[in-house]
């Protein structure tokens, strides 16, 4: 039976209304995290009025879900205005991502009496010698864990968010029982992002296959080990007729400097808010169409794959590898680890004599990415 | 009669979608309850709505109309969606979650 949230996403992508929004606020951020893909100086955020003004015609676009991220977003003065703003004027469904260190009690109050919908909190270890190390802010595991208590006697809904790379890897099983401790709740996430430069460097921090299949084979996350690591049967022609995600189709990311792009993990650029209608940009941006058009049965490589059917493939990381109808070949390792069987990818690479796996991925075609203000984009210079 | 500041509210082409702000249950309202919920500013009393909003709008008689409206403003509320009071209930600034017009 359908959830109604799903019956209500079915109902805004047959009428094109971008359901939710990733709004970053800011890249400006009071930690240094190893794998963070942002260039934290600032380049010309928008004003607190041309937020407000984006949050206006987001509105009128139909856009329910706003997911307030950054950068840190506590960093922007005009944070609670802007909060206030979405929540008591526009009534948002507000949810924020966020590392927490400067939420105290009365930043927590203040939170929860503007109804947030939810807090994600970047916890990388149980451990404050692994997790500050991750930061490279000393104290700032105890500062978040503070913030997550202090949240939750506010009554309000935390998840913790854990990105696993070689740095953690043994600790994830702490910060589940961490969370557990808190009463909150806790996802995990092998992915890392390429560097906003197009710098591939940062996945080297990337966890390893026998480590994916360690994760893979943990009854404690994936429940049935066999259900879930089995190879999926074959796509039908109507599979194959299925959207890749969300993103451009009821989704889409703005960043700081009012760029638009599909979502905040594939830097296509499709118009800037400051000088186009948001609503313009999502109907009639040549990008956003081209991403809209893409199916299964489009894709290079990935159509003929065996696991076509059940991959995770992102199109914004395949975005970043040079083609956003080919292959991730990160969501490629994660496929080989749950199965053990290669991906189309995998194989046409070993064919070719290249390395099958991600760290194989040329800087030419990391080159392509763009996040950036678009030209004629008022106050923008750094 | 008022809405609650805590709920999220949009309107996806006529049709109301609303969040709990108590356990982010999603609820999407029915013509009535969509017509209760864009009315209820913490002022105008359910009798009136009723009359110049729900009768006209269904064509039906207004003790039946009053009847019903207070059974679904009960539910609403329990849901917390709405305020109920026997005074006007001061509003924290709440649009209705379409005052910019329906998303088509």
């Amino acid at each position: 039976m359908k959830g109604l949230l799903e019956e209500m996403t079915e109902k805004a992508l047959a009428r094109n209304i971008p359901l939710s929004v990733q709004v970053d606020l800011t890249y400006r951020c009071n930690e240094r995290c190893v794998h963070c893909y942002l260039d934290h100086d600032d380049h010309g955020e928008m004003t607190t009025s041309e937020i407000k003004h984006l949050l206006d015609e987001m509105a009128d676009a139909g856009v329910f879900i706003l997911t307030l991220s950054g950068g840190e977003i506590f960093l922007r003065k005009d944070f609670f205005e802007l909060l206030e703003y979405a929540r008591r004027e526009l009534q948002f469904c507000v949810k924020l991502k966020t590392n927490a260190i400067l939420i105290r009690e009365r930043e927590a109050a203040r939170i929860r009496d503007l109804g947030v919908e939810s807090i994600q909190i970047s916890i990388y270890s149980h451990r404050p010698e692994v997790h500050d190390a991750i930061t490279l802010i000393p104290g700032s595991l105890k500062r978040s864990l503070d913030a997550i208590r202090f949240l939750k006697a506010q009554g309000l809904r935390v998840v913790i968010a854990n990105v696993l790379m070689v740095q953690n890897m043994a600790d994830y099983r702490g910060v589940r029982a961490l969370a557990d401790e808190l009463g909150v709740e806790c996802t995990l996430d092998p992915t890392i992002t390429p560097m906003m430069d197009g710098d591939r460097g940062v996945l080297s921090l990337g966890i390893g296959q026998e480590e994916r299949r360690q994760v893979y084979r943990d009854t404690a996350l994936v429940g049935d080990v066999e259900e879930f690591c089995a190879v999926s049967t074959s796509a039908n022609e109507d599979a194959l007729e299925n959207l890749p995600c969300s993103a451009g189709h009821t989704s889409c990311y703005v960043s700081p400097y009012g760029d638009v792009f599909p979502c905040v993990q594939f830097p296509l650029p499709t118009g800037n808010v400051r000088t186009r209608r948001f609503i313009d940009i999502w109907r009639n941006s040549d990008e956003m169409n081209d991403v809209r058009s893409i199916r299964l049965k489009d894709l290079t490589t990935c159509t003929s794959c065996t696991h076509v059917a059940s991959c995770s493939r992102c199109p914004g990381l395949a975005f970043m590898e040079g083609n956003m109808r080919g292959p991730s070949s990160q969501d490629c390792e994660n496929s080989f680890a749950r199965t053990g069987v290669p991906s189309a990818n995998m194989l046409a690479k070993a064919k070719l004599g290249q390395k099958a796996f991600g760290q194989a991925t040329s800087r030419a075609a990391a080159n392509l990415v763009q996040i950036r203000a678009l030209p004629n984009m008022a106050g923008a210079s750094a | 009669m008022a809405r609650n500041p805590r709920v999220a509210a949009r309107s996806l082409d006529g049709e109301m979608m609303i969040m709990s702000g108590r356990d982010s249950t999603l609820f999407t309202l029915n013509k009535t309850a969509t017509i209760l919920w864009q009315s209820a500013d913490g002022t105008t009393p359910l009798d009136e709505i009723v009359e110049h909003r729900i009768v006209p709008e269904f064509e039906v008689g207004k003790a039946e109309a009053l009847q019903d409206a207070e059974a679904l403003a009960r539910d609403l509320a329990s849901h917390e969606i709405l305020q109920i009071s026997e005074e006007p209930i001061p509003q924290q600034s709440v649009s209705s979650g379409d005052a910019a017009g329906d998303a088509r």
